[in-house]
């Protein structure tokens, strides 16, 4: 059994808003292992990136709340801590990249400094040091006359070489675990694949663990041992990637890999999910995926499905796993090529 | 996909569009670009971002005046000098889709007059029972229902608001959609949607549609023929499943290879072409190829001649000097 350095349990946040509180994230358990990946697989509004941003406790004070769980970072609950302790983990312990390369960096700054900010801050290193430091963490991204670039303004930079500086950052404290939201997602495919296989790359060298923000599936399977798959604030299914994507258990992952063209198959209609995700201001009572699932029953609308086993590390909340459930086969168009 | 004896609905031949962005420098956006496309067929249009796939759409519609070339719509000129009412019959008969359903629905505007503002240009329902039937046809058409029609579009979801976006192209009837990334904007589940929606429309239809999108996968599954763009340039263009298949360009083999599959064994067998550096700026572009800087076959003709457009196979067209054979003779004479 690998070590396990974050855990969240039964986590709940909400947003405080003039329509009334936005049930955003309701009960999620997940772990993290040392030095491994793991996808958090799920559409825009599932709480995929509210669960990411509170565990770095980046949501906004105001408006947001830690309701319930606890958030385990190597046996410290980081929901208890202060401001003053989060900001000793936030950057050094756990990082974090975000979506948009453009926007995660300051148009202020030279290159340099940016990356020297959290290296001055946590580990008290001199100015030279830090920026020694910060040219071979640049060498190691992949750019090219770092000792030039390091004096350069963000602008300067393309989008994928901005995403490579951003990651950089992240990594510059030797984090246990890297959080990235959406890395690829405005990048372009060619850069994409750079970018991927520069993560691929790092997380072998450095032993970062990583968790991995996406709605991509093709991301998932290039980048992730493990997947989870979030859908209006719940996990509804989560397993190794292998597991998840050969045998799927849940009608919602069934649909999000149907509705994906296969570049390989000549179906000419796409299954596609009928409606649109459940709105977290009143969410359903019961199984949030009952509304748009074909397979839905009575109790689904009425009761929160239980978390199934399916194998130690695959596990499923539906009722189709349910003995009492009628036995559904998942729609050819959700197996993907090497499904057994 | 017969490939005989289909009727051109629009061809565009050597289509140029350049920006002058400042003192001297010219930003070549759209360069020498020529394809045609054939009544009832979708064209895919691929490449990333700022290949010129989005301003070769605009340009064929008359978004943007064409720096040169032109564009002949059924045997008429699209471009040149043409009086409102000459414009006005083309607008009807070409329409557009865009990307931002959040960024192209006039948030002022309540669901009927925005679906209706075509008809009502073109005179096209004689009296407002009329107007209002057609726009309940349409809503239905796109699977939205009468009631939506006096409401706002904040009121709307994405997936909701390109069905929207749909109706008011499909408003006046056009024989001709240009759809610029119509779904990039929204979630995988409400994509195929959307896809589904676009396809089954094209049957009942018979619309052509030129769909731009950087999406390799999903313009497969839409596309009866696929066009793929680099700098300003087609460097490929071929049926789909050809173009899929076998892609002959380097560019194209690469941009395949670089699309994660949702197949995790594939993608840990698989053998990535990883392109190196980034696109170089239009505004200078290489000399010769255009994608020579980046080609991992690049020969030294690469820099010196601008490949020829030539068809490598039937129906398969590629500019590249690998398939060049005048070229290829030549080297294995030497």
């Amino acid at each position: 059994m690998m070590k396990k350095i974050l855990e969240l349990n039964n986590v709940n946040v909400s947003f405080h808003t003039f329509a009334g509180e936005v049930k955003a994230v309701r009960g999620v358990n997940l772990h993290l292992e040392k030095g491994e990946s793991l996808a958090i697989v799920g559409e825009s509004g599932s709480g995929k990136s509210v669960t990411s941003k509170s565990i770095m406790r980046l949501l906004p004070e105001k408006t947001s709340e830690i309701k319930e769980g606890e958030i385990l970072f190597e046996g410290r609950d980081l929901t208890k801590l202060s401001n003053r302790e989060m900001e000793k983990i936030r950057g050094s312990e756990i990082s974090m990249i975000f979506q948009d390369p453009m926007t995660s960096l300051n148009p202020t700054m030279t290159v340099g400094k940016q990356i020297m900010e959290g290296l001055r801050k946590h580990q008290n290193l001199s100015k030279n040091e830090a920026k020694e430091r910060a040219i071979n963490l640049l060498k190691l991204v992949g750019i090219p006359n770092p000792e030039l670039r390091i004096n350069e303004y963000p602008h300067q930079f393309s989008g994928g070489m901005r995403q490579r500086v951003v990651i950089a950052i992240a990594l510059a404290c030797n984090p246990k675990v890297l959080i990235a939201d959406e890395p690829t997602t405005a990048l372009d495919v060619t850069i994409q694949a750079q970018i991927l296989d520069l993560m691929r790359d790092l997380q072998q060298k450095t032993g970062t663990a990583i968790i991995l923000i996406t709605h991509d599936l093709g991301v998932v399977a290039n980048l992730s041992q493990r997947v989870a798959v979030m859908y209006g604030g719940t996990i509804v299914e989560t397993g190794t990637t292998d597991e998840v994507f050969y045998n799927p258990k849940h009608p919602y992952t069934w649909g999000l890999l149907s509705s994906m063209p296969k570049l390989n198959s000549a179906e000419k209609e796409l299954m596609a999910i009928p409606g649109t995700p459940p709105n977290l201001l009143n969410p359903p009572k019961g199984c949030p995926f009952a509304a748009r699932c074909p397979y839905a029953m009575q109790v689904c609308v009425d009761h929160m499905p239980d978390v199934t086993d399916v194998t130690s590390t695959h596990k499923t909340a539906c009722w189709l796993l349910d003995e009492r459930a009628p036995q559904v086969e998942p729609p050819e168009a959700a197996l993907v090529g090497g499904a057994r | 996909m017969a490939v005989v004896e289909r009727e051109k609905l629009l061809e565009v031949k050597n289509l140029k569009k350049h920006f002058n962005v400042g003192k001297n420098a010219v930003l070549k956006a759209v360069d020498n670009v020529s394809f045609d496309i054939y009544k009832g067929e979708t064209l895919g249009l691929v490449g990333e971002s700022g290949c010129g796939k989005s301003t070769t759409g605009r340009t064929i519609i008359r978004l943007y005046e064409a720096t040169g070339g032109n564009v002949t719509f059924e045997g008429e000129d699209v471009h040149g000098k043409k009086s409102r009412k000459e414009l006005k019959s083309f607008n009807r008969r070409m329409q557009m889709i865009f990307q931002d359903p959040y960024a192209s629905l006039n948030p002022r505007m309540t669901i009927k007059d925005i679906i209706a503002e075509g008809i009502d240009i073109h005179g096209l329902a004689k009296n407002d029972k009329e107007r209002m039937e057609r726009v309940y046809e349409l809503l239905e058409t796109v699977g939205l229902n009468r009631a939506h029609a006096s409401r706002y579009p904040h009121e709307f979801s994405g997936g909701q608001r390109q069905r929207i976006g749909i109706a008011r192209a499909l408003a006046v009837d056009p024989d001709f959609i240009i759809a610029d990334e119509p779904i990039s904007a929204l979630d995988v589940s409400i994509q195929a949607q959307v896809v589904n929606l676009m396809m089954k429309l094209q049957k009942e239809r018979g619309l052509t549609y030129l769909f731009i999108a950087h999406d390799l996968s999903m313009v497969k599954h839409i596309s009866d023929r696929v066009g793929v763009m680099y700098l300003g340039n087609i460097v490929e263009l071929a049926a789909s499943d050809e173009l899929y298949e076998e892609p002959l360009h380097p560019y194209t083999q690469a941009l395949l290879s670089a699309i994660p599959v949702p197949d995790p064994e594939m993608e840990r067998s698989r053998e990535r072409i990883i392109l190196e550096g980034d696109l170089p700026s239009p505004i200078s572009p290489p000399s010769g190829c255009r994608f020579r800087t980046r080609c991992p076959h690049a020969m030294d003709v690469c820099a010196s001649k601008d490949p020829k457009w030539m068809e490598a196979r039937e129906g398969h067209w590629v500019a590249c000097h690998l398939y060049d054979n005048e070229l290829n003779t030549e080297n294995k004479q030497q």
